[in-house]
């Protein structure tokens, strides 16, 4: 995680990763995340895509979390009624979509303790085959693993810590597990789980947001 | 300026403001998780408490208590599985999860001695398992007690978070490819992983260490 060289470029981001965050996650959705992330080129945002700008502060890093986590809970809604599974799969599936709901409500909570929470996305997944799907769920699954330990050394607030180790272990089991389905290693990082920053983790789900 | 609790705007100065011993920012967190309204936070509330509960007792001493853990796995897979007559998946399983818990020992120790800290030594155990069944059983208890335990203990750690949660990832995916394995769920907890305390820690796996 760096901050950018560039002092002007660093007070316009630090404007908007204060308070204001919040309130523009809320409004503008996604995109305005996104954009102070710096993972788009576009010309019109406020932060150099050359350096990495990272928001800071619990209140963004949970925002961060409800996102995946709306995203997950729409992914598994979706899979549960797509006719692609049955039987035990499918149950797990469910199962697992549950907790995604819970870690939803719970980072909403949390959200709406410190500040405004994230508005939810619109989600946008290829539901093609039950291998594919599968496969998918998989690289979801590891994704939200990664992302909960990229965010661990940043938490300030050690209840919110607390939370996000609870949960971050959760979305590591449904990984295992769903690798171990689709014939994948369940430590496909080995000893350690890899974590990735923010900018890495939102460059891949972009394409499943509507 | 007033700095009661019953304003509620101009949260950027009252946020600072220490009520009974913590900040005005952390209390309302601690309000909105222990509430119950929402079925999110009420389901982490008991679990972020466990945590609050935990010892803290400085980063060496944490590290040392997790490497105690990782000896007494890494010797459960390596060596106690040589005795268990275990085939298949199971075999492979303690072959390559062993491996990993070696590794963890490893970069515990580092990671003491370069906080510039004593490793402890490791001790004897006792494991009263001798086939395969009971093996597993034991493997997959030893590995959920691991996630409880990184998870208690994380919230105290100043500086190794990302170790902690780079191991606790892991042993969470073994718990789960364990409990797949033996038909157990791989989410005993739910949505949210349970913290134990150091004290909860060692009643489950103390009796194992001579």
């Amino acid at each position: 995680m760096t901050l950018a060289r560039d002092d002007v470029e660093r007070k316009k981001f630090l404007k908007m990763a204060g308070k204001g965050m919040g309130a523009a996650v809320a409004a503008s959705g996604l995109a305005a995340f996104i954009a102070a992330c710096g993972s788009s080129s576009s010309p019109t945002t406020t932060t150099k895509t050359t350096a990495t700008v990272m928001p800071s502060g619990d209140l963004d890093i949970v925002n961060y979390a409800l996102t995946l986590e709306y995203l997950e809970d729409e992914f598994y809604a979706k899979v549960a009624t797509s006719g692609l599974f049955s039987g035990a799969t499918l149950t797990t599936l469910k199962v697992f979509g549950e907790e995604e709901a819970q870690h939803v409500a719970a980072l909403y909570s949390v959200a709406k303790s410190l500040g405004t929470p994230a508005a939810k996305p619109t989600g946008k997944f290829p539901l093609t085959s039950a291998t594919a799907v599968a496969s998918l769920a998989a690289t979801v699954e590891n994704l939200g693993a990664a992302a909960y330990l990229g965010q661990a050394p940043y938490i300030k607030s050690p209840e919110i810590l607390a939370a996000a180790l609870s949960i971050h272990t959760v979305e590591a089991r449904h990984a295992a597990t769903l690798n171990t389905l689709t014939n994948q290693s369940p430590t496909p990082d080995g000893a350690f789980g890899k974590p990735m920053t923010m900018s890495q983790v939102l460059a891949v789900v972009k394409p499943f947001i509507a | 300026m007033t700095t009661t609790l019953d304003s509620q705007k101009g949260g950027g100065e009252l946020a600072a403001v220490e009520v009974h011993g913590i900040t005005r920012s952390s209390f309302i967190l601690r309000g909105a998780l222990t509430a119950g309204a929402a079925l999110g936070a009420g389901a982490v509330a008991p679990f972020v408490s466990n945590a609050l509960a935990a010892d803290a007792t400085g980063d060496l001493d944490i590290l040392n208590f997790a490497l105690t853990l990782e000896y007494l796995e890494a010797n459960f897979y390596n060596v106690k599985a040589k005795s268990c007559n275990l085939s298949g998946n199971a075999k492979t399983l303690a072959a390559s999860f062993g491996a990993e818990e070696t590794a963890h020992v490893d970069a515990l120790i580092a990671a003491i001695k370069g906080g510039g800290g004593k490793p402890v030594a490791m001790p004897t155990f006792d494991f009263p398992v001798t086939d395969e069944k009971t093996f597993l059983s034991l493997a997959y208890t030893l590995e959920n007690v691991g996630v409880g335990a990184y998870n208690g203990a994380g919230p105290s750690l100043v500086s190794k978070a990302l170790l902690a949660g780079s191991i606790v990832q892991v042993e969470a995916r073994h718990a789960a490819a364990i409990g797949l394995l033996t038909g157990q769920t791989v989410v005993p907890n739910g949505g949210f992983d349970k913290p134990l305390t150091k004290t909860q820690v060692l009643a489950a796996a103390g009796p194992l260490i001579k």
